[in-house]
């Protein structure tokens, strides 16, 4: 029994659980949301810490041993996604402080902030199939209720479209694992590996790779990939500023980390197929979602837009399968939930200042604030991938890892998309910063930008716009890590060992 | 038995697509029920069926004495249950305060997200 492993599962459940108690002080579960989202972060790096020796940690819960009860298991990638969540959380929610109204913090805001976490957190840890479905369905429901929180008539169609095509998935996926379990009798997800490793027979090989495919729709379904994307656009411009950033920096890796999990130990029976589908779809993704970016004028939806673009990259790493192009994967999906939702905040900034999302409404930003044209630019071109921010390199490391097993097309596709990619991002400078505002008469609300409100946004915002600074300066011991957990990816043997051999 | 069951849940499978195609909202919920209506029946189905013992250990006994019924689809199934449970009344409320706020239960009404 490892408590550590539980920590960030029990640490959202418990802060979730306190801020219902102080249900009547908005005060107090603003700052329980800080406190326990900081707690979060620290059991996350010391979860790293100790997994950093390339040891896995497994606990059994309730004592049963390996393939009988549910297992809960972090290796290096787990670790990695662990640290992001809780990054993003703390970000988030130092961002939410002042700016979620009234209502929707009266209605449970909070509380479902830390239960979506929880959720988030628990998909990371299960080593068991039926557990994610259990963990998902935790996260997708806080998802829905902080997505039409408010009621406004938006938030509700969005809700509607996400709501539908999630279940959707939900429901694929438990047919994936009825069938699974009907052919192997084990949904551990170590087990499955291990039986699946020891080769199978003709007449298993068919339902094996139809299975593999039900799971490639279901994950990305969640994860945005490329025919199945289509919610995405439509709902997260639609609640409050800090809900969109929480959902785009951690909903649809949740859905890239379920999709790299079960490909690189379950599914690894027919790469040659599944594989290249993969990097099909993940050309077409990053096509498809920076196209839909570039004819957009609404700041959010042109990025949530780019959202789908950059699963692309990530789902790149995965169809290349091997250590380097894995780790790239996971560099990458670091790099862009940060990137991603420092963008998202920046727009809630502008959104506090002047009062519209419109691009072509908005303008003169870099004469106000300069100091946020700055956050933004660094965020933006860091997305973009120029050097020395962390996008470059994940950039790289993807396209080293392309040109060595000879794909060169979807190199070619992976460089072409960087380079709308920053086309769009300058869109964005130039309408929203550089350009003057459209009509002067519109009244300019200089109080809005003022005070503790406006201190803790910029805070949010910097904090994130310098950690893609720091991760492309420090990349080298960053894409240390990466590729360690590349590795242990890549030699499935060592996840099935650890969970075999139980508690250390 | 597993042909009548399969014929069942492919059939639920085709009404649940089908009425997710339709344009009213109720049909969308009503769709959705049928396509977790018909994976837990899948499960249920892929588990095997079988007239066996229950899953009990008799006294005396140290392991269970084959054959025995697998216990554990039925606590997959219902641990779907009761999370399609809550997941379909959350949808209803849902779709209930969408009626109130668009004021048509008809999903093509529903572009306004769309740019």
């Amino acid at each position: 029994m490892n408590i550590l492993i539980l920590l960030p599962i029990a640490i959202p459940l418990a802060t979730g659980i306190a801020t219902l108690l102080a249900y009547r002080s908005r005060m107090i579960q603003r700052w329980l949301n800080v406190i326990g989202s900081t707690a979060l972060l620290a059991a996350a790096i010391v979860l790293l810490t100790e997994v950093a020796g390339q040891d896995i940690l497994v606990t059994q819960v309730g004592n049963w041993p390996a393939p009988f009860g549910i297992i809960l298991a972090v290796d290096l990638f787990s670790a990695i996604m662990l640290l992001l969540t809780g990054i993003i959380a703390l970000a988030v929610s130092v961002f939410s402080l002042f700016t979620i109204d009234a209502a929707r913090e009266q209605f449970g805001y909070h509380q479902l902030y830390h239960f979506l976490l929880m959720g988030v957190s628990g998909t990371f840890v299960t080593g068991d199939l039926f557990n994610l479905y259990v963990w998902f369905e935790v996260l997708l429901i806080s998802s829905f209720v902080l997505l039409a929180l408010g009621g406004e008539r938006a938030q509700m169609e969005g809700a509607i479209k996400y709501v539908t095509l999630n279940l959707m998935a939900s429901a694929i996926f438990l047919a994936a694992l009825g069938l699974l379990y009907g052919i192997f009798g084990t949904l551990n997800m170590a087990d499955l590996g291990r039986i699946i490793a020891q080769g199978l027979s003709p007449q298993e090989r068919g339902p094996v790779t139809a299975l593999a495919m039900l799971f490639m729709a279901a994950f990305g379904i969640k994860a945005a990939m490329f025919p199945l994307f289509f919610w995405l656009p439509d709902s997260y411009h639609t609640p409050p500023v800090a809900v969109s950033a929480l959902f785009s920096g951690l909903l649809t890796k949740v859905g890239v980390y379920a999709l790299v999990r079960v490909f690189t130990l379950i599914f690894i029976h027919d790469t040659g197929f599944t594989h290249t589908l993969l990097l099909f779809l993940a050309g077409l993704t990053m096509i498809t979602g920076v196209l839909g970016a570039v004819a957009q004028y609404d700041m959010r939806r042109l990025l949530s837009f780019h959202i789908i673009s950059q699963i692309g990259y990530l789902l790149m790493g995965l169809g290349l399968f091997s250590a380097a192009s894995l780790a790239s994967t996971i560099f990458f999906t670091v790099h862009v939930s940060i990137a991603k939702t420092a963008l998202f905040l920046v727009s809630g900034a502008l959104y506090h200042r002047y009062g519209t999302y419109d691009l072509k409404k908005l303008g003169g930003a870099y004469h106000h604030m300069p100091g946020l044209a700055v956050l933004f630019l660094l965020a933006a071109l860091a997305l973009a991938g120029l050097p020395p921010l962390s996008g470059f390199f994940a950039k790289l490391g993807l396209v080293r890892a392309g040109l060595a097993q000879g794909h060169y097309l979807i190199v070619a596709v992976a460089l072409g998309v960087s380079l709308l990619t920053l086309f769009s991002m300058m869109k964005i400078w130039n309408e929203a910063f550089w350009k003057d505002r459209p009509d002067h008469d519109q009244r300019i609300s200089s109080l809005r930008g003022e005070g503790r409100n406006w201190t803790t946004l910029l805070i949010s915002v910097a904090s994130l716009s310098l950690l893609t600074a720091i991760m492309g300066l420090g990349a080298s011991p960053a894409f240390e890590l990466a590729l360690g957990a590349g590795a242990q990816l890549m030699n499935p043997d060592l996840y099935i060992q650890a969970v075999w051999k139980g508690a250390p | 038995m597993e042909v009548v069951l399969a014929i069942v849940v492919g059939g639920l499978y085709a009404a649940g697509i089908y009425m997710l195609l339709r344009r009213s909202l109720v049909k969308l919920l009503i769709g959705l029920a049928f396509l977790s209506h018909a994976a837990n029946l899948l499960i249920f189905t892929a588990a095997r069926l079988n007239r066996a013992a229950p899953p009990v250990i008799a006294p005396g006994e140290q392991a269970l004495t084959a054959p025995y019924a697998d216990p554990l689809p039925q606590a997959l199934i219902l641990t779907a249950i009761v999370i399609s449970f809550g997941v379909t009344a959350f949808a209803l409320a849902l779709a209930y305060r969408t009626y109130r706020s668009v004021g048509s239960d008809d999903l093509d009404e529903m572009k306004g997200t769309e740019g």
